[in-house]
């Protein structure tokens, strides 16, 4: 078909995957040439991890051809993708914790066949892993490790298991911003020692900073194959990707604040390891007041969101309209009308083999008109889902549907749907756009903005500043469990907040 | 030549699939069973006509298999019930002995005279058969809720337990003449038979089926309603799913576990009340061949699903009475054994579909199978 199949390391062709009432890819294309960087772009249930993983032998296409190094191929499963030299980083980490990363890595390897001689292979793959810049000790065990560094184990695992072509599924969403400088020099080194890489992402900024080349979907179709990144911008890119100009700045409001509604007080409070996460902690949010909650994650911001859901005990004290909270257990806080957006949507927000439906009610349940003295009327929850479906745009078959097969962004607007419809005072929102697209976040920007009008007081937890400075009318920064400072949104200037984000006080920098 | 390719599922497979196979698995069992039994030198359709005669052949023997199946319903029930929320209840048989032990006080203290009308001894028996179950669960449900005691290990211990509490009693104070059980309960104490019907229906006479099996049925449905449409049920199942997502929507797990646990055990003691008050009519020794552990299997082959529960616990009911029946009796177990075997690998079939692929065309275009 080309002229010079020495160029390419994969080339799909007319790829069609069908599912029962989807069509996730629709005649794609797609090519990597040798040595670049290759981003796929796309906003959740496009399509792109479909189309990886039909390259990484997990599904075999309905119809298509994928050539390998212009050979043709028809993986069965990812042990004949491996063979190939393709290797795949999927978004969750499959690592066992307590064993070593040698011993992650060679796990499921012919070799070594009966004595582990551990030395041995620890020194490989530290060569490996220099060669590559993927700093790690490979006598650690995986649970000492940060995120960042779990992932480079993960992408050695994959080079030492000889790909020469290596699928990224959004590497950048689990990452700290400082993090992820780092991993793109990674990826650098890696292309830059003849191996080609496709990166999965819908960060507009780390598509233009990194990448030769990129292919768009949309609704499992190409809307850009293999274009050169030269002279795209990012708003060129967002187009692409939803079909329509992006207004990146949702607007604020100019609003009056009301009555106070959450007093925090002195809270101190111990992370799941015993460590002290929160010390100290006050802070008030208003009626009709986005509070934004700045921080690295890991900060101690979850830990605020459990104690004051309930979730999670403490010492201090913290009052919903008057009405005290702490230690109280969580149904106390939902019946005070506190609505919590969990930063772990699958682990916390859901219940995965439960319908959209069974989902939906997890909260009102208790009450009519869904709940009545025993039973529950599945016909009016049933209704109520169908309603919030299309309300808020929830992409999925029907309520039926089981959560642990929505997409990321589909499973947040279920989990925002019932949490705003429940008619909250105060709403606790952590990372809520955190990992989706364009489309996504806007809608639930908007989504947040609408109960500010309405008079909600949300407390907003997010790493992504430019979000933070949009939505809050003031911003508080956390660092190791203290408030460095709380700044009021239109006077705020990124760099102090940047600054007060790695330790220092507010009151240092004037 | 096409090449077979086995790959996992994508889609939902429809609705009457999993039953289908569950069904198709069991045929399947007995195919097996009986290319064993011919390479043993035994005579398969023999062996499968006496196993018939044995368990559905007529209305007598169908009556037996529903008497074995009464008990087995229950404790798969208890069983159900446990496991949709993840609750590992193995104490099944344990709570059984203590359902049978505590009814057997309403004639052995006496809590009521033995004259009293039987629908009144009857009524205050299935009370304490479901209190003595109920107690014998609410021990483990509050270890594991307070302390976060493995609830395996405090069900298993708490069997043996229940039986040797009831061997004390039976051997050292109501014992019958040095035997290992009490005398004769008194007929008030009995539950109604098919064959006290049989002086006005002849048909009825030597039939064994008790009013248990309709306490039963009733107990299927009940159980049925409370995990489908109860606010009680919603919660069941969502600690069940995601026991973190459960906390977050304000339900009190550590309640749960000692209501779902008591509400487990009394199934399982009414099971014992039954089989005291509708078989042997006195406490004593065995009164369980293993019931209990029977209980997780079945609650394991029907799904989790109360209504399969019955059907499922009426074969299982069928290999005992064939039991006693067809020689060697260990024939019983062997079925069982393989039954098992075969319905869980069959669920490899819900899981992944076979395809054949010919490799010779272009594109790749496939035959599919189920």
């Amino acid at each position: 078909m080309n002229n010079n199949p020495e160029l390419y390391a994969v080339e799909m062709e007319n790829i069609v995957v069908r599912f029962p009432g989807v069509l996730a890819n629709d005649h794609v294309n797609l090519t990597l040439k040798k040595g670049e960087i290759h981003a796929l772009l796309g906003e959740n249930g496009a399509g792109k991890s479909t189309l990886m993983n039909t390259l990484a032998g997990l599904y075999r296409p309905t119809s298509g051809t994928i050539k390998v190094f212009g050979q043709r191929v028809d993986f069965g499963s990812p042990g004949n993708a491996i063979e190939k030299g393709i290797g795949m980083v999927h978004q969750h980490f499959m690592l066992v914790p307590t064993q070593t990363v040698t011993e992650n890595i060679l796990l499921g390897l012919k070799e070594p066949r009966f004595f582990m001689n551990l030395t041995k292979y620890d020194q490989e793959i530290l060569e490996l892993a220099e060669q590559y810049g993927l700093r790690v000790d490979p006598a650690a065990k995986i649970w000492q490790l940060s995120v960042g560094e779990q992932q480079r184990v993960e992408i050695l695992k994959t080079l030492y298991r000889g790909a020469n072509i290596l699928i990224l599924d959004e590497p950048t969403a689990v990452l700290a911003p400082q993090e992820i400088d780092e991993f793109m020099k990674n990826m650098r080194l890696m292309v830059d020692s003849g191996k080609s890489i496709i990166f999965i992402s819908h960060k507009l900024h780390e598509v233009n900073e990194v990448a030769d080349r990129v292919t768009v979907l949309r609704k499992g179709v190409v809307t850009a194959e293999g274009v050169s990144m030269e002279g795209l911008s990012k708003r060129d890119l967002a187009e692409l990707m939803v079909g329509r100009t992006v207004v990146f700045a949702v607007k604020k409001k100019p609003q009056q604040p009301g009555e106070v509604v959450l007093s925090v007080k002195d809270v101190f409070a111990e992370n799941n390891k015993g460590v002290t996460a929160l010390k100290g902690v006050s802070l008030d949010v208003r009626s009709g007041e986005i509070l934004g909650m700045a921080g690295v994650s890991g900060n101690g911001q979850s830990e605020l969101a459990e104690v004051i859901t309930g979730l999670r005990e403490c010492s201090g004290s913290i009052s919903v309209n008057g009405q005290e909270m702490a230690n109280k257990p969580p149904i106390t806080a939902i019946k005070s009308g506190v609505s919590h957006v969990p930063e772990d949507r699958t682990h916390v927000g859901s219940a995965p083999t439960m319908s959209i439906t069974e989902n939906t009610i997890m909260k009102c349940y208790r009450i009519p008109p869904v709940g009545s003295r025993l039973s529950i009327d599945f016909d009016s929850a049933e209704k109520l889902a169908i309603e919030l479906k299309d309300e808020y745009d929830i992409l999925a078959p029907s309520v039926k549907t089981e959560a642990r097969k929505l997409s990321g962004g589909n499973l947040q607007k279920v989990i925002l749907a019932r949490e705003i419809s429940s008619d909250p005072q105060l709403m606790i929102a952590v990372q809520p756009t955190r990992g989706l697209d364009v489309g996504a976040i806007e809608s639930i920007q908007s989504l947040l903005l609408e109960q500010r009008e309405q008079g909600t007081a949300i407390l907003l937890v997010s790493e992504e500043l430019e979000e933070l400075m949009a939505l809050s009318d003031r911003i508080a920064v956390i660092y190791e469990g203290e408030i460095m400072g709380i700044v009021n949104a239109d006077e705020a200037d990124v760099d102090e907040i940047g600054l007060m984000m790695t330790g220092a006080h507010a009151e240092d920098l004037v | 030549m096409p090449r077979v390719s086995i790959e996992k599922r994508v889609e939902d497979v429809p609705r009457w699939m999993p039953a289908a196979t569950s069904i198709f698995a069991v045929v399947a069992a007995f195919v097996i069973v009986g290319i064993i039994l011919r390479l043993m030198g035994g005579e398969p359709f023999t062996v499968a006509r006496f196993f018939w005669d044995a368990t559905f052949g007529s209305w007598a023997t169908f009556s037996d298999t529903l008497v074995k199946a009464t008990p087995l319903t229950l404790v798969g029930l208890a069983c159900t019930v446990a496991f949709t929320m993840r609750l590992w209840n193995i104490g099944a048989e344990g709570q059984f002995y203590m359902g049978a032990f505590f009814a057997s006080l309403v004639v052995l203290i006496p809590i009521v005279p033995p004259e009293s009308p039987r629908i009144l001894v009857i009524l205050i028996m299935v009370v304490m058969g479901l209190i003595g179950g109920a107690l014998w669960g609410f021990v483990p449900g509050v270890l594991k809720a307070r302390f976060n005691v493995n609830e395996i290990i405090t069900t298993l211990m708490l069997n043996y337990i229940a039986i040797l509490w009831n061997n004390f009693w039976i051997f050292n104070t109501w014992s019958d003449a040095g035997f290992q059980m009490t005398p004769t309960f008194e007929k008030s104490a009995w539950l109604p038979r098919l064959s006290d019907l049989a002086r006005q229906y002849p048909f009825f006479s030597g039939m064994t089926l008790h009013g248990g099996f309709v306490i039963a049925l009733i107990a299927t449905v009940i159980v049925w309603w409370v995990l489908k449409y109860s606010k009680w049920g919603y919660e069941i199942k969502l600690i069940g799913d995601n026991k973190e997502a459960a906390r977050y929507a304000g339900i009190n797990i550590a309640r749960n576990i000692i209501l779902v646990f008591m509400f487990s055990g009394a199934l399982a003691g009414l099971a014992g009340m039954i089989e005291i008050s509708g078989v042997v009519h006195r406490l004593q020794e065995r009164i369980s061949p293993g019931y209990g552990f029977t209980g997780i299997i079945i609650a394991w082959l029907a799904k989790l699903n109360p209504f399969a529960v019955v059907l499922v616990s009426i074969l299982f009911g069928a290999l005992i009475v064939a039991g006693r029946e067809i020689q060697p009796s260990g024939l019983a177990s062997l079925i069982q054994g393989i039954v098992l075997f075969m319905v869980i690998s069959s669920e490899f079939f819900l899981r992944y579909q076979i395809k054949f692929v010919r490799e010779e065309e272009p594109g790749i275009e496939e035959v599919r199978t189920a």
